[in-house]
């Protein structure tokens, strides 16, 4: 099917997100704006503006009521999904690059960045579920400074007050929130700047993307690296494709280097991944800058990719695409 | 020491003593006795000595008279005809050893030097016959065993960053690498032209590699060799080195080195089985002119298809030929040519080889009646010089006799094209109008198997960028251009091209036109060496980068060359049969038995996705491997082969059934290959599930311990409503 070009950006892309239901996609990018749209036929449902700066991030809570983002004008704001009003704000003194809902929704995880003399910082909000949501408080729960490599993703596991973290040495951590203690750490997870971090469904493992040119899948207990996915291209993201056995990388060379060669040197494809035989089974063309982030819709039905190039692609999956089985009646456990 | 009395009897000074001791160079080593020295009288014994300390420092030992003992033999009165030279040191000694041994003192009297210690030694030697051990027969490895593979497979050998490899290509399970050499600090690989050896070359020089387990096998001392060029049957080597050859002092001598007589040359040959050096020849000094420097012609020394002979061309003036193994000037003089640019040498064909071989066997038995077999041919041209024209030459060797000329007017350049066979020769002549401002293209077709050499035109209204005849065949393919931008390369400039094939007409005996394929971006045509096969690269550009896989004889389903195409089906069974793209792709090579294409993109050209790929003839991409710093890609070359034409028309003739075995085995290899694939993906999804499933029970006994958070997950059902156009209706009223 064709894909749905959403040209509602200005800039490239920083983070795209789906909802529970898979039926938003919100966006964010450089241009200050985040975006949502109807994913099922690219229709821009509206805007939150009030960002003074790139938005870095944005994650919005399992029943779509409460979304947060996190930009470079070092704020962390709470939105009303459904009126597009920004309810909270929360100031920092470097920008936020990353935050995260956790499973229950009762909390929400941000990583500022280390700048002008001020340590990454790992900070925890209870979020208060009660009332119009303009009522947060100001405080953290938890805050602290991870030692080490500075934080770039992160997200909340199944255990109470555990976060996973990608590290900008190519580390993937696990944090007790409450200690701030490292619980368990792969130092040698990737050997460059850990890009992107998403969970499975079920937050039972999760997959990374690396500047190094690889892609892991890890257990989320354990640490352990179970599947390496590796590429001839620096990624930036990686996603998980529910219902089949496949996994997305998006990714290409920096985007100082992409005006020096050509668009086919650029290697700014989506590809698609075995998840468990680590083959290669295909490719999407279409960006014509690096692609920054990738979403999957949760119910498996279509992805959509965003890029440098500030466009946001949504592609519907084909019948072929379920039907098809390129390696036979393998049965695959999600 | 006045002044200081020290009473020191009682110290023991011994041991400094016998540290500080001066060793005496006691041994006579330096000593030398000269022979046959004419036997004299009292009265002309400083004469003498005078004129030997003199002859002595003429070729520079110094030394005095002093130094020169003559025993005497007072009974007589006389001189015992030999004396003693003492030198300053050995290296002295060395040295008159090494320039006054046979120095003819006079006519009558040649010295003999020798040292004064082994005058000793022989003396004392042992004077029983020991009977010199037989060294142990080993069998030297089968230099061809590669040939010998069960699978028929080929080899190539890559070259990446500083590792080799050379690798077995045959059926995707028998792709394998075959050996890994330690080889280091080398400038480039190369193979014999019959693919015996593999060379490298280092600072020192060059050294061949070759047998089942890639022992070294030669080397080469030429040192900072930066070129080299087999002869075609590998017995010869010749080696070039931008540095003058400097024999240092000490170096080592022997035939296989270079002695101070090289000193100054560039080029060496060498002999590749015994690794002798024949002969060193030096560059000839290119003229000062303005022009820009015309880059270096490679190979310079050209051989004679059957190595007898190799010659070289002295620009405007001759071309000299050397015969082997002597390395002698040919009769004693060079061919004068006045002006004479380049020459060729006409390649041999299956049917010539066959022709010298029973030839050489009717000389040796003494019976007549052999086919004589064609002489060696080469042809040279000269440009046009005031009032005559420019003119093509075809002559015998060593006969010199002129076969054939032809005159040709207002010429630029000629280019040379042999067919692989010696059937045909192509002078690819550029020529320029009148005015000089535009240049257009001659074809000047010599049909050399028939009497008198006939010669066809073929003119071409655009510039011709590459000519390539079909190997064994009797067609050629032409790249030609009347691109504006053409002789103005710059960066993201491509070339628009025409490329043609043209075919000799039997009926008419010239050569027609079979079809142009217009407008493309080729410049590079490769024929499979088997002909009827030819790939259309575009290499050495930065946007295109295609292949073009054509086959010439698509209809004709293996009936041969023999058939000749109908008229009204002239140049109908030209198919293209498949297209590629390689990146960057630098070079393309076919692998020698005509199945496989190889292209890659060298390091040394560019740093763009470097690798290379392997394409059936069809244009399928078999294999693509993209590495950094990758260099060379050379497919090893196979010797003529040795069945007869005979047992070739028989196979040909069987072929179904040749080829049953093979296809069973390769229904057994694939059936094989996928059971392994598919054993090994279950094994993987096994583990996976495996995991899954204990990952899962882990995350139940967790949710069992914290309190449920959802107990009843409520699951909001999203509706999506969607509009669909299904028709839209305009309706205009029209008032």
């Amino acid at each position: 099917m064709r894909p749905i070009l959403l040209q509602g950006h200005e800039r490239s892309l920083t983070q795209i997100k789906f909802n529970k239901e898979g039926d938003l996609l919100f966006s964010c990018s450089k241009d200050h704006v985040i975006n949502v749209w109807y994913s099922h036929n690219g229709e821009r449902l509206g805007t939150y503006d009030g960002n003074n700066g790139t938005v870095w991030t944005v994650d919005v809570d399992t029943e779509s009521r409460f979304m947060v983002s996190g930009a470079a004008d070092n704020t962390l704001r709470l939105w009303a999904v459904a009126t597009g009003k920004c309810l909270y704000t929360w100031e920092f003194p470097t920008a936020v690059k990353r935050v995260a809902f956790s499973a229950d929704d009762k909390q929400i995880v941000c990583i500022t960045e280390q700048r002008m003399g001020y340590q990454c910082a790992i900070r925890v909000f209870n979020i208060n579920r009660e009332g119009d949501g303009t009522d947060q408080s100001e405080e953290p729960a938890f805050m602290f400074n991870p030692i080490g490599s500075k934080v770039t993703v992160c997200a909340f596991t199944l255990t109470p007050n555990v976060i996973v973290t990608g590290h900008e040495s190519g580390k993937v951590a696990l944090f007790n929130l409450k200690s701030g203690e490292e619980i368990l750490n792969n130092e040698r997870a990737h050997m460059d700047v850990v890009t992107d971090l998403q969970l499975s469904a079920d937050r039972t493992y999760f997959i990374t993307s690396s500047k190094d040119k690889t892609a892991r899948i890890h257990d989320i207990q354990t640490l352990m690296v179970i599947k390496t996915f590796t590429t001839e291209t620096p990624l930036n993201s990686a996603a998980i494709a529910p219902g089949k056995p496949y996994i997305l990388l998006g990714g290409g060379q920096d985007a100082m280097n992409v005006t020096t060669t050509s668009l086919r040197q650029g290697k700014f494809e989506t590809r698609f991944w075995h998840k468990v035989l680590e083959e290669e089974v295909g490719r999407v063309k279409g960006h014509f800058g690096p692609i920054n982030t990738i979403a999957v819709h949760p119910g498996g039905t279509c992805y959509a990719s965003g890029g440098e190039d500030g466009f946001v692609r949504v592609h519907h999956f084909d019948d072929s695409y379920f039907r098809a089985k390129p390696y036979g009646d393998l049965e695959i456990e999600d | 020491m006045p002044g200081l009395t020290l009473d020191n009897g009682d110290i023991d000074y011994s041991d400094i003593e016998a540290k500080y001791q001066v060793d005496f160079d006691e041994s006579l080593d330096n000593t030398v006795i000269v022979d046959n020295v004419p036997i004299i009288d009292k009265s002309k014994y400083d004469r003498l000595v005078a004129k030997i300390a003199k002859d002595f420092n003429k070729k520079g030992c110094s030394i005095k008279p002093d130094d020169i003992f003559m025993p005497w033999d007072d009974a007589a009165g006389k001189s015992k005809g030999y004396l003693f030279i003492d030198f300053k040191s050995v290296d002295e000694a060395n040295l008159a050893l090494a320039s006054m041994h046979n120095h003819p003192f006079d006519a009558k009297h040649i010295f003999k030097l020798n040292r004064f210690t082994d005058v000793e030694r022989y003396a004392e030697l042992d004077e029983t016959y020991v009977e010199p051990e037989t060294e142990e027969y080993t069998a030297r490895e089968h230099l061809r065993a590669w040939l010998a593979d069960p699978q028929g497979r080929d080899q190539y050998v890559t070259y990446r960053g500083e590792e080799v490899n050379i690798h077995w290509h045959g059926k995707p399970s028998q792709c394998e690498v075959a050996h890994t050499p330690k080889w280091e600090h080398f400038l480039y690989v190369a193979w014999s032209p019959l693919g015996t050896f593999v060379a490298t070359l280092h600072r020192q020089g060059v050294r061949l590699w070759g047998g089942p387990s890639w022992k070294p096998q030669q080397r080469f001392a030429h040192p900072l060799v930066k070129l080299i060029d087999f002869s075609p049957c590998e017995n010869y080597l010749v080696t070039w080195s931008n540095d003058p050859i400097v024999v240092p002092e000490g170096a080592p001598q022997g035939p296989q080195y270079l002695s101070p007589d090289d000193e100054g040359n560039n080029i060496a040959v060498w002999d590749v089985k015994s690794g002798h050096l024949l002969r060193t020849f030096s560059t000839p000094k290119e003229p000062e002119t303005n022009s820009p420097k015309k880059q270096m012609q490679w190979p310079m020394l050209k051989w004679s298809p059957d190595d007898k002979f190799v010659a070289r061309v002295t620009a405007g003036q001759m071309i000299s030929v050397h015969e082997l193994p002597s390395m002698y000037l040919h009769g004693k003089k060079s061919l004068k040519i006045e002006g004479v640019v380049d020459f060729e040498w006409c390649p041999q064909g299956d049917r010539d080889r066959d022709d010298a071989a029973s030839d050489s066997k009717a000389t040796t038995s003494g019976s007549k009646g052999a086919l004589k077999a064609r002489e060696n041919m080469l042809v040279y041209w000269t440009p046009e010089v005031a009032n005559q024209p420019a003119r093509v030459t075809l002559i015998g060797f060593p006969s010199r006799t002129v076969l054939r000329q032809k005159n040709l007017f207002n010429v630029t350049e000629c280019k040379l094209f042999w067919q692989n066979q010696g059937d045909f020769l192509c002078v690819k002549v550029d020529r320029h109008t009148k005015t000089k401002k535009s240049t257009f293209c001659n074809l000047e077709i010599f049909r050399v198997r028939e009497k008198d050499y006939p010669v066809e035109v073929v003119e071409l209204k655009d510039t011709v960028l590459d000519f390539s005849w079909e190997p064994k065949g009797e067609r050629f393919a032409i790249v030609s251009s009347n691109d504006p931008n053409l002789g103005n390369p710059g960066p993201g400039i491509t070339i628009k091209t025409d490329v043609s094939f043209y075919q000799l007409d039997r009926g008419k005996n010239d050569f027609k036109l079979l079809r142009s394929l217009a407008s493309r971006t080729s410049n590079a045509i490769r024929w499979s060496p088997k002909g009827r096969h030819v790939v259309l690269a575009t290499v050495g550009s930065s946007t295109k980068s295609e292949l073009e896989f054509w086959d010439l004889d698509f209809n004709n389903e293996d009936t041969g060359r023999e058939k000749v195409a109908s008229k009204d089906d002239w140049g109908a069974a030209i198919q293209l049969l498949g297209s590629g793209d390689h990146y960057g792709v630098t070079d393309v090579e076919w692998d020698p038995s005509g199945r496989y294409l190889a292209t890659s993109a060298s390091a040394w050209t560019h740093t763009l996705e470097n690798g290379y790929a392997i394409w059936d003839f069809k244009g399928q991409e078999l294999e693509k491997q993209i590495l950094d710093r990758f260099k060379q890609f050379i497919w090893r070359p196979r010797p003529r082969t040795l069945l007869t034409k005979e047992q070739q028309r028989q196979i040909r003739k069987n072929l179904r059934e040749f080829s049953r075995t093979f296809d069973e085995e390769d229904a057994a290899e694939e059936s094989n290959v996928s059971a392994e694939l598919i054993a090994l993906r279950k094994r993987l999804v096994d583990e996976w599930n495996a995991w899954r499933a204990r990952s899962k029970k882990e995350q139940l006994e967790e949710k069992g311990q914290t309190v449920e958070r959802h107990t009843s997950e409520e699951k909001e059902e999203i509706e999506v409503w969607v509009d669909e156009v299904i028709e839209q209706i305009e309706e205009e009223v029209v008032e």
